[in-house]
Formats: C-alpha cells, structure tokens, sequence
C-alpha cells in the first residue's frame, strides 16, 4: 500500500533519514521505532511532505507522491496525528472534526456551496460518530484547548479519522500517556484497522508497539537495522545493541 | 444632526475597511494593502458615476469586484510569505496603488465641466449624492445598508464551517494543511473577500467626502485598517466595530480640543490594548459578559 523506496534526507549534513526502503501492506500495523533521533518522526513529515525528500521516492497504491503538495496527500489518503498534539484550541471539539470533515473531494456529491457553508444531516451523523468513536459526545461543545490532555489525543486521532484515510500515521501517540490510557490506545488503534485502516505506528513505548504491531521496522541514524514481527524484533541482536539493551530489561 | 449623520457614515466606512482587514486575520495574515483595495474601490467607482455617469449602485458593486480581483492577484505571490515579509509586501502594493492614482490623469468635459482624476491635484467632484439630492441622513442609511450587510455576512460566514477553516489555517497551518486544506486557496479566498469589502467601503468613501486624492491612502489608513480588528480581537465582527466606535467617536471626535496630542493616544493605546488585552478589547470573554448582561435585560418584565 505504502512504498518508501530509498528514502533519504539530510538536513544540512546530518542525515536523518538513509535510504530508507519499506513497504507497509493494507490492513496491516506497522510499527516503526527507534532511539531518539533516528529519523521516524521525518519520515512521517516526508509522507505527509512537510519537507521535501533529499532522495528517493513514496508510493502509494503505486502512485508517486513526490511532486504533490501535502493537502493534496491527504486527499489521496494519507492522515497524521502530531507528536506534540496540533489541534486547533480555539476552536471547539465539534469544529475540529467539522473542519477536517469534508476534505476529501470524493464525498457524495458535494457542491461548493454546502461544503463550505452548510452543515447536511450526514456530516452532523458523521460528526456525531467520530465524537463517539473518541468517547468525547458530551464535549463537542467545549474549546479543543481546554480539554485535559488524554482527551486532546483522542480528538487529535479522532482528527484523522473524520478525513477518512487509508493510512493513518501516528507520531508516538502514546507520549506521556500512563498506562491505562496507553491500554485504551492499544484498542483504539486496533479499532482502526478493523474500520480497514492501515496505520503507522511510531512509538517510543514498548508496550504499545510490541502488542498491537504486525510488523515492526527499526531505525538507527536514519538507517534500518530490522525488520520483522514483535518476536523477531525483540530477539535481533543489532536492535537490542541499538535501542532496546540486554533482554532482561525489556520485560 | 448632521454632524452626527457624518460621523456614523466615517464610523460605517471605517468599519468596512476593519472588516476586510478582520477576514484576512481570521487566518492569521497581517496585511497593508487593505489601503490599496479601498483605494481602488474609490476610484473606481468615483470613475463610474463621474465619467461613464453610472448610477450608484453598479458603480459600487463594480469598484468593489475590481477591488477583489486585485487582491485575488496579488493573493498569490504575496500569501507565499509570511509575518513581516507579508507586511513588506502589502505595503509595497498599497504604495504601488496609492502612486498610480497619484500620477492617474484622466480628464473630461461632461455638462460644460471638466471632471476625472486630476494626477497630483486630486480627484474631485464625485458628487452623484448631492446631484441626485440625497439628504445627509439618507447617504448614512445607504452606508449603514453596506455595512449591516457585511457584517451579517460575516457573522454568518463565521458559523459555517468556512469559518472554522479560516480560524484553523489561522491557529496552525501545518495542522490546517495536515486535514487536507489549500492554505494558499483559503488564504487567497480571505484575501479575495477582504478586497471586496475593502472596496465597497473605498466607493462609499469617494461619494460620501466627493474629493479623494493619493494622500488619503497611505500606510497611515493601512493601519487604521489592521488596528481595528487588533483593539476589537477576532471573536466576532463586533469587536472590529466596536473599535471603529472608539476610535472614530470617542478619541478622533471626541478628543479634538487636544489637537494635534490625539495622534500620540493611538501608540500609547496599543500599547495599552496589548499588554492589558492580548485578544483584544472585545474578546470572547467581554462578549459573553455583554451577552449575559443583553439576556438579563431581556428578562426584566416591563422591559418593551
């Protein structure tokens, strides 16, 4: 579904991201870690094309993103989550999810006009269920910037959800979570996939990352150094050199 | 009375240009070259009704869509940069406008007269209201139709999801872009509506003083435009009206036996505005106080 091919990107001269070749299935939840500094969070950016890459190419459905700008990525599919949560706090909750509704060009016949100006029955629905989906119904009303942190995340993914995408990228949603609500993302994120998401997961918390992914990529300086299933992941000498240390400490 | 009736047509105009400054803010641009938009505005619609003898309306309406077609091109170029680069921008536009008009020559002989831009000495004449004999209070009702107008157009246009998108690309553009929006076509369609506003307000200007020239369109009326919303914050169109009212009534009007000390009123008063007031004078906060206060009176029985 998602192809990096060679991927590179140096930022001056540091190079954050080194040929970079992956390719994530649909469906699938592909977990891509690493220490800190290794270039997961750029190559979010370089999907979503923040910046442009050095080197290199994404494909998606086999199509090349290269030359297309970021709102138009999404529109081919593509949504993200921030890792320093970016919702729009001024706005409510119910305008967060009214705002990134309706971004796609493909939705049931649409004019102009009741794009940008109305407000149909189905997009309240839609609304409405994606304020389900984030256990957030009873604060549609409230200012994205007043809500306390773990329901920020959960509209920020919320967010992504209502541009309906066919791959979701989360940049360590888990960050600063306790582990009751890294539980309900675990969950979550499985939810997503059951909606036929594919998602990308980067994620600095082990537990996450090891029980919900299918596939775990690892990076270090920009490079890969492992691919595989959790177990695999987990039992790779390079990996454990790298990122996660002697075995015993892991559990 | 008609000292009144001319102020509340400047405090009418003024409002349009805060206005088409207050769009362009909602997405959190800055810019000068509302002077440029209402510049044109009020040429040409003063060309109009003075040398192809329009009636009022059409010439409004047309010197407005000229107004937005300006900002719609250089919506393009100029949204690429950003902050203080913008303002550089639109200032150099503004003076671009302001200089054309200054060199503009355009003069004929209509009824024994000879009318149009005169180039350096100003463009004077424009006198469809007084030709047609409308009284001053129903020249302020024409204004105040443009003005209400507009302003319910905003407010409406702010509970629509376009105006949600406006303050989101505002709030964070990379979020914005992050849920699929153009920014450059949401800033450009801010820019676009800006300069029609903008114009609507520049060829009520033109007809209501009947004599404009360059000097009036300075970066000095550019901050005038980008001042009102800053005092007034950008939680609703009132708040921009509200600083059009303070400004224009009470310091302007009001303040004149301090003569030329008044001009020193507005620094200090930003300055004021924006360590006391961050958002604004007219914040969320203050409009729901006010609200509270308009329901409270309301409920008050024998209250018509």
């Amino acid at each position: 579904m998602l192809e990096l091919r060679g991927l590179s990107k140096n930022f001056g001269g540091v190079q954050a991201v080194d040929k970079l070749t992956a390719t994530i299935e649909e469906g699938e939840i592909f977990g891509l870690i690493g220490p800190n500094g290794s270039g997961k969070s750029t190559t979010i950016n370089l999907i979503c094309g923040v910046f442009p890459v050095s080197e290199g190419a994404i494909f998606l459905n086999g199509k090349d993103l290269g030359a297309m700008p970021p709102h138009r990525r999404l529109r081919t599919g593509i949504a993200r989550t921030f890792q320093n949560i970016r919702l729009f706090g001024e706005l409510t909750v119910w305008q967060n999810l009214w705002v990134a509704r309706n971004s796609i060009e493909d939705i049931a016949g649409q004019g102009f006009f009741s794009r940008w100006f109305g407000s149909s029955k189905l997009v309240r629905e839609e609304i409405d269920e994606m304020l389900e989906f984030a256990d957030l119904a009873d604060k549609g009303e409230e200012l994205a910037g007043n809500l306390a942190f773990g329901e920020q995340r959960r509209l920020e993914l919320a967010r992504a959800l209502a541009t309906r995408p066919k791959i979701l990228l989360l940049d360590e949603p888990a960050a600063g979570m306790n582990l009751e609500e890294v539980q309900d993302l675990d969950e979550r994120i499985r939810k997503f996939r059951d909606l036929g998401v594919t998602v990308l997961l980067v994620e600095h918390v082990m537990e996450l990352v090891m029980g919900v992914a299918d596939r775990i990529a690892v990076l270090n300086f920009g490079q890969k150094i492992a691919e595989g299933s959790p177990t695999e992941i987990q039992n790779d000498t390079a990996v454990q050199e790298a990122y996660l240390g002697a075995p015993e400490e892991t559990a | 009375m008609d000292f009144y009736f001319g102020l509340a047509q400047t405090i009418g105009i003024h409002t349009l240009l805060g206005l088409s400054a207050y769009v362009l803010m909602l997405t959190g641009q800055l810019s000068l070259a509302q002077a440029g938009f209402f510049a044109i505005g009020a040429y040409t619609a003063g060309i109009f009704t003075v040398l192809f003898q329009w009636t009022i309306l059409p010439a409004l309406i047309s010197g407005a869509l000229i107004a937005g077609f300006f900002a719609f091109l250089i919506g393009f170029p100029a949204l690429r940069v950003r902050g203080l680069m913008l303002v550089v921008a639109t200032i150099a536009f503004s003076e671009f406008v302001r200089l054309f008009f200054f060199n503009l020559h355009w003069r004929e002989t209509i009824d024994n007269l000879e009318v149009g831009p005169d180039s350096t000495q100003g463009f004077r004449e424009i006198r469809f209201f007084s030709a047609n004999g409308w009284e001053t209070w129903e020249v302020s009702l024409f204004v105040w139709f443009f003005v209400i107008a507009v302003m319910a157009g905003l407010w409406w246009m702010d509970r629509s999801r376009a105006g949600a998108v406006l303050r989101a690309v505002g709030e964070d553009e990379l979020a914005a872009q992050s849920v699929g929006l153009n920014l450059t076509a949401v800033k450009v369609a801010a820019m676009t509506v800006g300069g029609v506003i903008a114009g609507i307000g520049g060829g009520l200007y033109a007809h209501t003083v009947t004599y404009i020239d360059h000097l009036t369109f300075t970066v000095l009326l550019a901050t005038f435009a980008i001042a009102y919303p800053i005092l007034g914050g950008l939680s609703s169109v009132f708040g921009t009206l509200a600083a059009v009212i303070f400004i224009q009534g009470i310091l302007i009007e009001g303040l004149r036996f301090l003569g030329d000390w008044r001009n020193i009123l507005f620094g200090l008063l930003i300055i004021v505005v924006m360590n006391l007031k961050p958002s604004g004078i007219f914040d969320a906060r203050t409009a729901l106080m006010l609200k509270r206060m308009f329901a409270g009176k309301r409920g008050k029985p024998g209250d018509a």
